[in-house]
């Protein structure tokens, strides 16, 4: 099967996400499709499954010009889209997932579970997708989950696979499962498309590497021959750096120290064990791990945002365990939170309004009653300026920034003031190539202050990088503390999902 | 945070259907109210007299202009009728503002005119002092009234929107029984009716000089009304309680992120609420009716909640709303007496205009506005795309 997207244009308000757009895709290869955030890879792909219609422009199947009206009519046409957030019914089985919407009926219109069970079987065998169909969704890792979505898709008789951002979610071992399954797809006559935006990925897994910048291609590369480097640049338009510069680590004293912390869930079930560490002055420590081990929580009681059920937490020698997130702002702890749109900002409230937020109460800005609304403006146009955040007043509203402006409206409302420590989760997440390196820049550039930096990042280059010390999640506890220097990413991964290289060596 | 379903839909109307829309709902629940007003004068269409029948048509809808402001009466009962509409639709948006759904402003409004009526005819001094106390006693009756659904909401999580509703109907029977003690009752009357306000404590009528036949009811609670509006507005824009109140509202868990006490600002956000509704209780006691019947809140706290929605829950909007009801109301009573066209009409037009506002696809696809705001847009912009 061949298709194509021939001259796809998508409008939205204020934006043009498609331009122009035109792709090949065919079976029996892996199309990377690569580029920043809001470069207009997902509405393609949702032009191409029938969610968005496109303003103009048509799909070509095979020499034939179709039309998609809904994702119905995509399926039919064989193409198959696995989300980055998947539409599993967690308790619901596997085989109850898969048949959702085709389902094998009985004599009397009754679900058929036992051929539902057997098409998952069959379906699995043939790629070695290594499925139980009886296995409740809640209960498998996400990589198993994913899986089951991939099930899905080859049930509805799929000739070409869309992964949205595949990896986003798996441990690196997880990774390579999934490339082993993208390849058994190819050899089976499939066609995939891989969004992403890493570029390792894309030019390990790709016959065929398409980039997008700001609704438009700007080219096609061939991976065997393409560096990392070109095709970042193709991606935001000028060189990017992308290493982060920086000196050795001059740690100072202790400023924040860690002591057996326990944190429960309400349900009971112990979230993080015994979590033991400090950060000292002028030097970053990195927490890697598998999105889900324990650091949101981790993080959300080192701010106050969650309850400690044991354990000490101290800043500068002073045990702020049960103080309140603002008595812990007020005494030097910054926090860039791991989801922007769901803590860090709200899209509601100006640019201006956001860069107070959490400051909002200070003297400078409000008597208690009144807020000083005039100040607020020009803190706010001073910090735009400097913080390069790219907007035409900061009275816009907060939702018309990009995801990399609004990351730095959260960068500087949190790192421009006095501080004594900086916990930054995901700090890049879903940020385009060129602020990531400038937010990489201004953490480093924290640290070289004498600020404790903690930096929890489910991306391991982004930790193995940034940090001076890197600490390893595994399930709630500290698995390792290695240098990153010398350790490899290899047995950082090791220590993610929950062996060591030691022991492996050993058996 | 869980929000219900119907909640994110009112919410969804309350923060991103535009003025052009909300414009156009209105002048397309006028339209049906055409196609409604022709069927039913059945005499004329048996006839085939459509002259006759769109004739009704104009004779109704000028009438409800004429009578809601084309002359200094008509005028008069739309200031009546505003002046609690305003008062509570500020009420709810308030509560709407800090992501609150307030259905109680009937009970506090219940609760705030009963404070202010006891007042009334219990004080006795001049009506500089005593009139003010009275209404402050109605915000503070409605404030404490709101209250309770505050606090239960931020101690257990209970949800405002049962709460209000369980504490209206408590409001309504409390009110029967506080009716038939000897504390309220009117002396010599066994019906559930209260004490007469002094004369001093009436809030006095707006067109007093103008009045020879003592019937232009429209009161200063107006100006109490506009006030509040004037009080919301400095409260959201200029206030540090209203940057928590919006930042809440907006999103909670950034708003907890940022160090603001979530729970405390619910508590304030009822209570504040509860004040406005209260103090349109004491406006009614105080201004239209100088005592307490059984139902003197009668439907104004639900109109209120269409009002705060039509009105974006914004100051101006909110008045606008309340006074586009205010005037329905009015200009229905002229509209019945003028034609055959019963003031339920009037119930069906706000019914309409609400239904047009909630379903924003239905007022584009009529109107073939551009899709210039779609909401839905947004999930191209999640992460990592």
């Amino acid at each position: 099967m061949q298709l194509e997207l021939r001259g796809i244009t998508k409008r939205f308000p204020g934006v043009v996400a498609n331009d122009q757009v035109n792709l090949t895709l065919q079976t029996g290869e892996v199309l990377g499709l690569i580029g920043e955030n809001g470069a207009g890879k997902s509405t393609l792909m949702n032009v191409l499954y029938g969610l968005y219609k496109p303003d103009e422009g048509e799909i070509v199947i095979d020499g034939k010009s179709t039309q998609f009206l809904s994702p119905a009519d995509a399926i039919t046409a064989g193409i198959g889209m696995v989300h980055q957030h998947f539409m599993l019914v967690p308790v619901f089985t596997v085989a109850e997932n898969v048949v959702l919407g085709i389902e094998p009926t009985g004599k009397y219109g009754t679900l058929d579970i036992d051929k539902a069970r057997a098409m998952v079987r069959e379906v699995s065998d043939r790629y070695h997708l290594n499925l139980d169909p009886d296995a409740k969704i809640e209960d498998l890792p996400v990589g198993v989950q994913q899986r089951v979505e991939i099930v899905k898709v080859l049930l509805r008789d799929a000739q070409i696979v869309v992964f949205d951002e595949p990896t986003a979610v798996l441990t690196p071992g997880e990774i390579i499962e999934f490339f082993g399954i993208v390849k058994t797809l190819i050899d089976a006559g499939r066609g995939v498309v891989f969004i992403t935006h890493k570029l390792k990925e894309a030019i390990t897994v790709s016959d065929r590497i398409v980039v997008m910048r700001r609704g438009l291609v700007v080219g096609e590369v061939e991976p065997s021959t393409a560096t990392e480097g070109e095709i970042a640049e193709m991606m935001v338009g000028r060189a990017v750096l992308l290493v982060v510069n920086k000196k050795p680590a001059k740690p100072g004293k202790t400023v924040l120290s860690v002591n057996g912390l326990h944190v429960v869930d309400p349900d009971g079930r112990s979230i993080l064990q015994d979590v033991s560490f400090d950060v000292r002055e002028g030097e970053i420590v990195g927490i890697a791990g598998v999105q889900g081990n324990g650091q949101t929580e981790l993080v959300e009681a080192l701010t106050g945002l969650r309850k400690a059920s044991a354990g000490v937490v101290a800043l500068d020698g002073v045990d702020i365990t049960n103080f309140s997130p603002r008595k812990r702002h007020e005494l030097g702890i910054a926090h860039i939170p791991e989801d922007r749109l769901r803590q860090g900002l709200i899209g509601g409230l100006t640019i201006g309004e956001n860069l107070v937020l959490t400051r909002y109460h200070d003297k400078a800005f409000s008597n208690g009653v009144v807020m000083h609304w005039d100040d607020v403006r020009q803190l706010s146009e001073d910090l735009v300026k400097k913080y390069d955040i790219r907007t035409p007043s900061a009275d816009m509203l907060a939702s018309t920034l990009s995801g990399g402006n609004q990351q730095k409206v959260i960068v500087a409302r949190e790192l421009s003031r006095a501080l004594r420590l900086t916990i930054a989760s995901q700090p890049t997440r879903g940020v385009d190539v060129g602020s990531i390196e400038y937010i990489h820049q201004r953490i480093v550039e924290e640290r070289d202050s004498g600020v404790g930096v903690l930096i929890v990042s489910t991306e391991l280059d982004e930790v193995m990088t940034l940090a001076d010390r890197l600490l390893v999640m595994y399930r709630g506890r500290l698995v390792a503390s290695v240098d990153p220097k010398t350790t490899s990413a290899m047995d950082v991964g090791l220590y993610m999902a929950g062996s060591s290289p030691d022991q492996l060596k050993a058996s | 945070m869980n929000q219900n379903y119907a909640k994110k839909v009112l919410d969804r109307i309350a923060r991103t259907t535009s003025i052009r829309l909300t414009l156009l709902a209105v002048i397309s629940a006028m339209i049906v109210g055409v196609v409604i007003i022709v069927l039913s004068d059945i005499t004329s269409l048996r006839e085939g007299d459509f002259g006759t029948a769109f004739g009704t048509v104009f004779d109704a809808y000028s009438a409800l202009f004429i009578g809601s402001f084309g002359s200094l009466r008509a005028l008069s009962n739309t200031i009546s009728s505003t002046t609690p509409l305003l008062l509570c639709g500020v009420s709810v948006a308030v509560a709407f503002k800090a992501g609150l759904f307030n259905i109680g402003a009937t009970g506090q409004m219940l609760a705030g005119g009963m404070f202010s009526l006891w007042v009334g005819f219990s004080m006795h001094g001049p009506g500089i002092v005593q009139i003010p106390v009275a209404i402050l006693a109605g915000a503070l009756g409605g404030a404490l009234y709101g209250a309770i659904p505050g606090i239960l909401k931020a101690r257990t999580g209970a949800h405002e929107v049962i709460t209000t509703i369980m504490l209206n109907n408590m409001a309504a029977f409390l009110v029967l029984w506080l009716l038939k003690t000897t504390i309220f009752q009117r002396e010599g009357r066994t019906d559930p009716i209260s004490k007469l306000v002094n004369p001093e404590g009436i809030l006095p009528r707006l067109f007093w000089f103008l009045d020879d036949r003592k019937d232009l009811l429209a009161h200063t609670g107006f100006f109490v009304a506009v006030l509040a509006v004037i009080v919301f507005w400095w409260l959201l824009q200029r206030s540090t309680v209203g940057f928590e109140f919006r930042s809440v509202g907006l999103n909670p868990d950034a708003a907890q992120y940022a160090g603001m006490h979530t729970k405390r600002l619910m508590v304030m956000a009822m209570m504040i609420s509860g004040a406005f509704a209260g103090m349109a209780g004491a406006s009614e006691v105080l201004g239209t009716y100088g005592y307490a019947s059984q139902n003197f809140a009668g439907n104004i706290g639900f109109d209120a909640i269409a009002i705060a929605l039509l009105g974006r829950s914004t100051p101006v909007g909110t008045a606008f709303a309340a006074v586009l009801f205010g005037a329905l109301q009015a200009g229905g009573r002229q509209m019945q007496a003028n034609t055959d066209v019963p003031i339920d009409l009037i119930v069906v037009l706000r019914a309409l205009i609400f239904m047009f506002i909630a379903a924003p696809l239905l007022v584009k696809a009529i109107w073939r506005v551009k899709a210039t705001q779609t909401v839905e847009g947004q999930s191209f912009r999640g992460w990592g795309a």
